[in-house]
């Protein structure tokens, strides 16, 4: 029978027994409710061996890809390192800023180039460590399968201590840690005429150029919409790329929108908000995928009204930029 | 061999089915939505399909006492009889709106109602 490895320790699987039975015989506790597989309360990840199919039933395909499972019904069929959900499984690792160029007045593109290889999908984001230890998230733009050096798109804020300190002081050449990656909100192939809307505010627009470009590098043939809301003109950035984008791919749609307070300088982008404009011109989101990327308040509204609007919750993927605290603490989570 | 209930409406894949129908229903339905406004719509959406394949008469290892327990907290801010009556009103529309014929819809109720005063903690 496999054994299970959980918190270092070895675990001997009785025939038949589940992750959770053999853990509890043993008395670990995991949390657990209906312990018939659809509650989810369980959720457990492998990070060495295969869940068995029958332990992800239900689960989205973000989640099924990185071995999450739930351990009432996970009887397992080889030998598996476990962790509960949301356990932290990366390790630091070193990058060279191989890059820093502007994208717009207070956005920067940054190129990273990782010690070691690193696997991730586009739309995941890393955490980035400064030397003194002040931690934020950044979503990762580029395509690992080009070999692309990972690409972050960062906007400075005023007095923002992590943001103006990759502006001002963070040089090429230099060396930092990230951790990652991390998150549920990138491409999964298997569905490629499904419908795609995607909308992000601001930087948030980082995960989605990954994602558009790796659902289009990976022959999805569904529409694709991508709705880039900004306060101001001005913070549309990549607008050219995305319009060649969109003379390259019949099925790729880029609908800028600025706020009406920008109105005066839109030139040809939609005035109002990204995701009312894609609400109204696309009001029966039945059987699309959404990804919903940037302002946290705008990723909760717009993921209930998506929903709302007959999209399944199970093809809605969000990514909200929480903020941090005023503190040193990183929010991670998604 | 006579089929389950369950089995009859359709097994996991009626719970699939149902579940995106039923918090749409339970959403838009201002006598109980302010009880499922959680910000995490998966988890919600995930205790929702065990609150499904309970009253589908599916496989679940819920306990009177579990059911007293999940729904303590919700008692505590108010939930009575009508909230009781409101989703199981909810529940139905589901299942006709999946073309469930009535005398399941009613074998469903007749389940959630058996639960009444364990939910209602009575
Ligand atoms: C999952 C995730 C992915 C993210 N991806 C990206 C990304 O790809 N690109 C990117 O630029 N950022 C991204 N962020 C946000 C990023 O992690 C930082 O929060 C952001 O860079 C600000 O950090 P800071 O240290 O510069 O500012 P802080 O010193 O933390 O904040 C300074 C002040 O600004 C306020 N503030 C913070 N953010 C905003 C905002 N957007 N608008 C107005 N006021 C604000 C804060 O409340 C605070 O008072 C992401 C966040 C998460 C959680
Ligand atoms: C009619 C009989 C009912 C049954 C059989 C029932 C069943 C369930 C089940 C099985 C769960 C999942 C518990 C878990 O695994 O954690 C649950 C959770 C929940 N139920 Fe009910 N329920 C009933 C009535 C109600 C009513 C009337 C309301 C409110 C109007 C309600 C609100 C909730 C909420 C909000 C949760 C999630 C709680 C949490 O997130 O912790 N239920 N219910």
């Amino acid at each position: 029978m496999p054994v299970i490895t959980y918190d270092k320790q070895l675990y001997q699987c009785a025939d038949g027994e589940t992750v959770l039975q053999c853990l509890r015989r043993h008395g670990v506790s995991i949390p657990s409710s209906c312990e018939s597989g659809v509650c989810q309360t369980c959720l457990m990840q492998g990070i060495r061996g295969k869940p068995p199919a029958l332990a992800q039933q239900g689960l989205k395909d973000t989640l099924q890809v990185q071995h999450y499972f739930m351990a009432c019904v996970c009887v397992p069929e080889e030998e598996m390192e476990v962790v509960l959900a949301g356990a932290d499984i990366t390790h630091l690792l070193e990058v060279e800023v191989l890059g820093k160029e502007p994208l717009s007045d207070d956005i920067l593109r940054i190129y990273l180039k990782p010690a070691e290889p690193f696997d991730y999908k586009p739309g995941q984001f890393i955490n980035l460590y400064r030397p003194d230890g002040l931690v934020r998230s950044f979503s990762l733009a580029s395509l690992p399968q080009r070999e692309e050096p990972l690409e972050l798109q960062v906007r400075v804020l005023p007095g923002g201590r992590m943001s103006t300190w990759i502006q001002d002081e963070m040089s090429v050449g230099d060396k930092l840690a990230i951790k990652g990656p991390v998150g549920d909100c990138f491409y999964v192939p298997g569905k490629p005429q499904q419908n795609i809307l995607l909308v992000g505010t601001g930087t948030g627009l980082a995960p989605l150029w990954g994602i558009v470009r790796d659902a289009l590098d990976q022959g999805h043939t569904g529409q694709i919409h991508l709705y880039h809301g900004s306060y101001t003109a001005d913070g549309l950035y990549l607008v050219d790329e995305l319009r060649a984008l969109e003379r390259a791919h019949q099925n790729f749609i880029y609908m800028p929108c600025v706020d009406e307070a920008g109105a005066a300088e839109a030139g040809d982008a939609t005035i109002g908000r990204a995701d009312l404009v894609a609400l109204t011109a696309i009001p029966d989101l039945k059987s699309w995928r959404i990804y919903l990327c940037g302002h946290p308040d705008m990723v909760a509204v717009m993921k209930k009204k998506a929903f709302l609007a007959g999209a399944s919750l199970s093809d809605i993927y969000a990514d909200p930029f929480v903020y941090s605290a005023t503190d040193n603490a990183s929010k991670a989570d998604s | 061999m006579t089929q389950s209930l369950y089995e009859k409406i359709g097994g996991e894949a009626a719970v699939n089915a149902a579940v995106d129908i039923f918090y749409r229903k339970v959403l838009a339905d201002d006598r109980i939505n302010k009880y499922f406004e959680g910000v995490d719509m998966e988890k919600q959406a995930a205790k929702q399909k065990s609150f499904l394949t309970f009253a589908f008469g599916g496989p679940n290892n819920y306990s009177g006492k579990d059911m007293r327990e999940g729904h303590k907290h919700l008692v505590e801010k108010g939930l009575n009889d009508s909230h009781v009556d409101a989703v199981i009103e909810d529940l139905g529309a589901t299942l006709k709106e999946l073309n469930v014929p009535d005398e399941l819809i009613s074998e469903v109720a007749a389940i959630a109602n058996s639960v009444r005063d364990d939910v209602l903690n009575r």
